[in-house]
């Protein structure tokens, strides 16, 4: 019997084998302990899946991203013959893993890496110390450097704690801060929200971790009601520093209820900021101005976007400003425009965009309340051809909005209809065909920029 | 009615007690009349009847407590010494009212005061006022987050998990149900199953009693008992407080859902009045010393209403301020 490398969470695509706890020639039982697997979220162990001898290990101890399903090791199973193996080298995934549906840039040959390299000035334009880590590293350290600066931040969510996060954005900060400032809540979004909320109202600074932006639900009437609106229905008396912070949109194959993105939800309500990263970089620099921002932070993360690595500063002082955007390519033909995951969706279409001629300029909005607006309109005058892409659905969207304000900004320069990409106005379907057809897809962002462009 | 003071308040002090009861019952009288001549405008929720509850609370309050409740909130900041005019100016929209005339009625804070709203969704301000326990307690802070809450609240979910929260973490919060026997038109009867209110609460470990909440000194002697429970074993507590309120739910109110017969009835026990008798009784408090209180007060009043319309509205230009800092 093939023992197979196994997917343990819905957005694993490899793991590494951590330890061996058996030996070839060991005889096992079902259900015994083979080996210790650390997947993107865990640390977990593989259970023997029947009785029999351990016959030969393929994999060794140690060995990194290898993919799911890869054959690690070989099982005796009484009665069962064993088949011969060819020797092959182990399979590795691509140094940058990429997206359940679709392949992220590093597939295409277009690092996020390397365009944010090139607009370094976006950040202060320093020369800062940088280590290329992951965008859960690099929350966890934006998080970790503001509870050093500042006694009066602190981080409460489930599982946030002893669990090391669910999404391990956490992992660690438990043992350095402690249970009085690290502290795992009952799943009562309402009311460990509200008091969150009451927390800063009070002077402190909560980090409010959501498992996921779908269970903010529970709580979305503290957050419009009394995190939002308090500072100006006390007439300036009252602020609320608050970051409320966790993966929003689509991860995969989670069904209806976990895969929705909430941009549109937030960004109407006067009084949040919304911010959405599209790599590590930005992430931790965006974090940790959230974290100091006096105003509540409405800052969402993408689950498939935590392993993804960029390189990062790892000073203290690096911040990126609230409210602007980045230009990641430069072109001259149309300006397309994305956030959070969509970014990665444009930089998988960009290879045929170039193909057909087309050079796009590209912008990450990463605020999406403020926006920079000024950057928008000076592209779009540039290029006077406008695509928006979105996962949200597209009814009443964040995107219809951000057409409208460029229609009425730059009426004059437009040469074409504006084009949005959004999600279908469909509750997120399970099935993985049509999990895919349900959002933004390579396809649909070509074919939009072929037609902002009159070209077949 | 028997003399009770377990807390030896000297009379001059029991006297600023009824002088801030006899200033909430004028000062909403006044708000009412204002709103009926068009002054005041929205919603507009009169704390007539439940006097004894904030003052009794107030009379064991360390002044650095923090007080937060919802919407029928004239009456406790005024109990936490902000400045009437300025509160009556916000119930009439202008420019010098303690919230600039941006919040109304329902929205008034004041930091300096200890006072944090003034919160308009039923029950919303009860997990508020657990973060500021908590923001109490992680602080070291010798403080007690008092907060109130309807008997309507007492059926909101987001309240249990708040009880839940204060519990388990054991913060330094002292819940008040102003039990005034209706949320809007619907009576406790027909909204709350089971026993007691403050019962809810006591499942989570929650200590508590229900105290006749007419009657200022049984308010002031359980809101002591409270204070020295929360002090001594860093928990929070939970009183219900039976009262009532005299006028409608709000201005608008028709009062079709209790006879006028019930009503009079609970004027019988106005704890304005039965404050005053028992000073003058049981005190021996001269009539002329009360006299000059509430002509005083009276006269403030007037001061009161003369501002808060001859201040201006507010200016144009605040629309758009303090949506950020």
């Amino acid at each position: 019997m093939k023992i197979l490398l196994p997917a343990l969470s819905p957005t694993m695509e490899t793991g590494n084998l951590v330890k061996w706890l058996v030996k070839e020639g060991d005889s096992v039982v079902s259900g015994d302990i083979l080996a210790e697997i650390e997947t993107d979220k865990a640390t977990m162990e593989l259970e023997s899946p029947d009785d029999g001898k351990v016959e030969k290990i393929l994999v060794k101890e140690g060995t990194e991203n290898i993919s799911v399903n890869t054959e690690i090791a070989l099982l005796k199973v009484d009665g069962e013959e064993i088949e011969e193996i060819p020797e092959k080298p182990i399979e590795k995934s691509p140094q940058v893993s990429s997206n359940a549906s679709e392949p992220l840039s590093s597939e295409v040959n277009i690092s996020m890496n390397s365009l944010l390299n090139q607009t370094k000035e976006n950040s202060g334009g320093k020369n800062w110390s940088e280590k290329e880590i992951s965008m859960r590293e690099a929350l966890n350290q934006a998080i970790e450097e503001e509870m050093k600066l500042d006694k009066d931040v602190f981080l409460l969510g489930e599982e946030v704690a002893e669990y090391d996060g669910a999404y391990k954005v956490t992992q660690g900060l438990l043992d350095k801060f402690g249970s009085k400032r690290v502290l795992d809540t009952p799943i009562s979004e309402h009311g460990f929200t509200g008091l969150a909320i009451g927390a800063a109202m009070a002077g402190l600074k909560p980090i409010c971790e959501f498992m996921t932006f779908n269970f903010s639900m529970q709580a979305i009437d503290q957050i419009v009601n009394s995190a939002a609106k308090s500072l100006y229905m006390s007439g300036g008396e009252i602020n609320v520093p608050i970051v409320f912070r966790g993966p929003n949109g689509a991860a995969a194959r989670v069904g209806a209820q976990h895969s929705q993105c909430f941009i549109s939800w937030f960004s109407h309500i006067p009084g949040l900021i919304v911010i959405a990263p599209s790599n590590a970089r930005d992430a931790k620099g965006l974090l940790k101005s959230s974290i100091r921002n006096p105003n509540p932070v409405v800052f969402l993360e993408h689950e498939l976007l935590y392993k993804e690595k960029t390189n990062v500063p790892e000073e203290n002082d690096f911040l990126i400003p609230i409210g602007k955007g980045n230009l990641i390519k430069e072109g001259k033909d149309v300006t397309v425009i994305g956030f959070s995951m969509t970014v990665q969706r444009i930089l998988n279409a960009l290879p045929s965009i170039e193909k057909i001629g087309i050079s796009p300029d590209i912008i990450d909005l990463r605020s999406i309340k403020p926006l920079d607006e000024e950057l928008i309109y000076n592209s779009v005058k540039k290029t006077n051809r406008v695509v928006i892409v979105e996962d949200g659905f597209g009814n009443t969207s964040f995107g219809s909005h951000l057409s409208y304000l460029i229609q009425s900004n730059c009426f004059d320069f437009l040469d074409s209809e504006i084009i949005k990409v959004s999600g279908k106005d469909v509750p997120m379907p399970y099935a993985e065909n049509l999990e895919k057809l349900a959002l933004p897809n390579t396809d649909e962002i070509v074919s939009a920029v072929k037609k902002v462009s009159y070209t077949n | 009615m028997n003399k009770k003071n377990i807390n030896n308040f000297t009379n001059d002090q029991l006297l600023k007690f009824y002088e801030k009861m006899f200033l909430i019952r004028k000062f909403e009288e006044k708000a009412a009349q204002l709103y009926g001549a068009g002054k005041i405008g929205g919603f507009c929720h009169l704390y007539i009847g439940q006097e004894a509850v904030v003052i009794g609370i107030l009379s064991s309050i360390n002044s650095e407590d923090t007080v937060i409740t919802a919407y029928r909130d004239h009456g406790h900041i005024l109990a936490r010494g902000v400045d009437p005019k300025q509160v009556m100016a916000e119930l009439t929209g202008r420019k010098d009212g303690i919230s600039k005339g941006k919040g109304g009625s329902m929205h008034m804070f004041s930091k300096a005061n200890r006072f944090y709203g003034g919160h308009g969704i039923v029950g919303a301000q009860v997990p508020l006022g657990v973060g500021i326990g908590f923001a109490h307690k992680y602080r070291n802070e010798k403080k007690i987050s008092r907060v109130y809450l309807g008997d309507g609240a007492m059926s909101n979910g987001q309240v249990f998990e708040a009880f839940n929260l204060a519990s388990l973490w054991e913060l330094p919060v002292l819940f008040i149900i102003e039990n005034n026997k209706y949320g809007m038109g619907t009576s406790i009867g027909r909204s709350a199953a089971g026993g007691e209110l403050y019962e809810r609460a006591t499942v989570f470990g929650i200590k508590g009693e229900k105290v006749d909440g007419m009657n200022f000194f049984n308010v002031s002697e359980s809101a002591i008992r409270a204070r020295e429970y929360i002090e001594k074993n860093s928990k929070p507590y939970i009183i219900e407080m039976d009262t009532y309120r005299f006028r409608g739910h709000s201005m608008s109110d028709p009062g079709l859902y209790r006879t006028k017969d019930e009503v009079n009835k609970m004027k019988e026990i106005d704890p304005v009045l039965m404050m005053k008798e028992t000073l003058l009784n049981d005190y021996k408090i001269q009539e002329d010393m009360i006299k000059d209180i509430e002509s005083d007060i009276k006269k403030q009043i007037k001061d009161v209403e003369k501002f808060s319309l001859e201040s201006p509205l507010p200016d144009l230009k605040e629309l758009y301020t303090e949506v950020y800092l």
